[in-house]
């Protein structure tokens, strides 16, 4: 029978995804919160980042999170019309869908980018939208753009070795 | 010899651009052959690499490297001309940012390789033919250097010391920094030898550019008129200044073009793109997804529009699933 040790000790060993997870101030980090204090239970892979509105995630912050190692990117904002500053996250849904399509052009999978609206009330909804999210990007598997930089990197070294013994023939 | 201050030019992947704003220096190139002797410059005189190695190691002052470093024989002139070499300038975007070859990071090599040889529409080649790297005839074993998968810029290869931005620099900034070289006042290693504030700042139609801007459509200049007087960006069409480097003096603009964004970021920004993507897109009118959206499909290409000259330098930096 599976306790609950046991299903931890068996999930220790495998792969698990991170996902950085930008929540903004009024709403979905207020939400996290009501769901840490409701005890409720989701996937451990976010990494919580709290900004003051989903309209402070710079496009930058997202690639960089992809580049530095991340498996998966939520942001999450206030519902339309509920931004505690009128408009940021109305300019975060229209970064997110051009910076979508540039991502997808970059070869990462729809699936590891998410913007979702939670409210500071929808507890319930971090644990369904951070679970969902971790079984897709698991799914998916590791996108491990640090490993493939220095894999990518490799063919300097091999070729700088095999012309360095002909540099003679050169002159 | 002379003892004036040695320099030496030398080209990578690029297009030939930045030796031509050489020869743009017009006039000046007299003021720059009085004060320096050229040593090295493949394009414009007959020097040979044996002539680069028999310098002692940092006896040539400065060296230029213009183009991104895409094969084995770059990243050996690279590392040759940096050795024997004081100061070491990325020249033009392609050294600096990864420039228009840059782009070829959203490709694999072998499709390339493919399209060049075999499929693009004005080739002919029935036996497949393509260059082989090494080949043996009469006791002689010729070979070509090895293209990478993957564009790099000059820095992420060898130390540079500076950088001097556009595609190409113009004569100004090339003439600028030549003198602060030769009277000994450059700035802080790995300064960019460029003003440090976005294009906008010094565009000609500044005035005419709106508080706010709300873009209901996107237009692209090929397809549509631009009015000569106003903000090219206020009329819809993408104008990359709001996230490049002044220092060109607003030439595309002059020439009623907008900024393609060869100058690169400012110094506080890591990935130019990502800038003035989300500069643009949140300016969009619309409120709705799919209205969003259907504004959004103004922008075809939005990897060659917004990292036409800075993919290699990106964050990402290349495709990944390639």
């Amino acid at each position: 029978m599976l306790n609950e040790q046991n299903l931890e000790h068996n999930t220790s060993k495998e792969w698990q995804p991170k996902i950085v997870a930008f929540f903004c101030n009024w709403c979905t980090y207020t939400a996290a919160d009501l769901a840490g204090v409701s005890r409720i239970k989701h996937a451990p892979n976010i990494r919580v980042i709290r900004v003051m509105c989903s309209g402070r995630v710079d496009p930058q912050f997202i690639l960089d999170s992809f580049a530095k190692g991340a498996d998966g990117v939520l942001i999450g904002g206030c519902h339309p019309g509920d931004c505690h500053y009128q408009e940021g996250n109305y300019k975060c849904l229209r970064r997110f869908e051009l910076l979508r399509r540039v991502v997808e052009s970059f070869g990462i999978d729809a699936d590891r980018l998410r913007l979702e609206w939670i409210s500071a009330s929808e507890g319930d909804r971090v644990r369904l939208v951070v679970n969902d999210m971790a079984s897709k990007v698991k799914a998916l598997g590791p996108l491990a753009f640090p490993k493939k930089q220095i894999e990518w990197a490799q063919e300097m070294f091999i070729e700088e070795e095999e012309f360095a013994g002909k540099e003679v023939e050169y002159v | 010899m002379s003892d004036k201050p040695k320099l030496a030019f030398y080209w990578c992947a690029a297009c030939g651009g930045c030796e031509e704003s050489v020869v743009d220096l017009a006039e000046d190139i007299l003021f720059v052959v009085d004060n320096v002797d050229i040593i090295f410059w493949p394009v414009g005189m007959d020097f040979k690499r044996a002539d680069v190695e028999k310098y002692q190691d940092g006896e040539i002052t400065v060296s230029l490297i213009n183009g991104a470093i895409r094969s084995s024989e770059q990243l050996e002139m690279a590392n040759l001309l940096r050795r024997k070499s004081k100061v070491m300038i990325a020249y033009g975007a392609c050294a600096q940012l990864g420039g228009i070859p840059g782009l070829a990071n959203e490709f694999r090599l072998e499709q390339i390789l493919k399209y060049v040889y075999e499929e693009a529409p004005s080739v002919v080649n029935e036996m497949k033919t393509r260059p082989m790297l090494k080949y043996k005839e009469n006791g002689f074993e010729p070979h070509l250097p090895q293209l990478w998968e993957t564009v790099r810029l000059l820095d992420k290869v060898i130390d540079v010391d500076y950088y001097l931005p556009g595609c190409p620099p113009s004569s100004k900034l090339l003439k600028e920094a030549v003198v602060a070289l030769l009277r000994g006042n450059m700035p802080p290693k790995g300064t960019v030898l460029a003003p440090d504030i976005a294009l906008c700042d010094e565009c000609p139609r500044k005035d005419s550019k709106p508080v706010d801007l709300a873009f209901e459509e996107f237009k692209r200049p090929h397809l549509n008129i631009i009015d000569a007087e106003k903000c090219i960006l206020s009329q819809g069409f993408i104008c990359m200044g709001p996230a490049t480097r002044s220092g060109c003096g607003g030439l595309c603009i002059e020439g009623n073009m907008p900024c393609t964004g060869c100058y690169g970021p400012t110094s506080r920004v890591k990935d130019q793109s990502a800038k003035i993507l989300s500069s643009i897109s949140s300016n969009i009118a619309a409120k709705e997804e799919k209205d969003i959206n259907k504004v959004l499909n103004g922008i075809p290409d939005p990897v060659g529009t917004f990292y036409r000259y800075s993919l290699a330098k990106s964050l990402l930096g290349r495709k990944l699933n390639i």
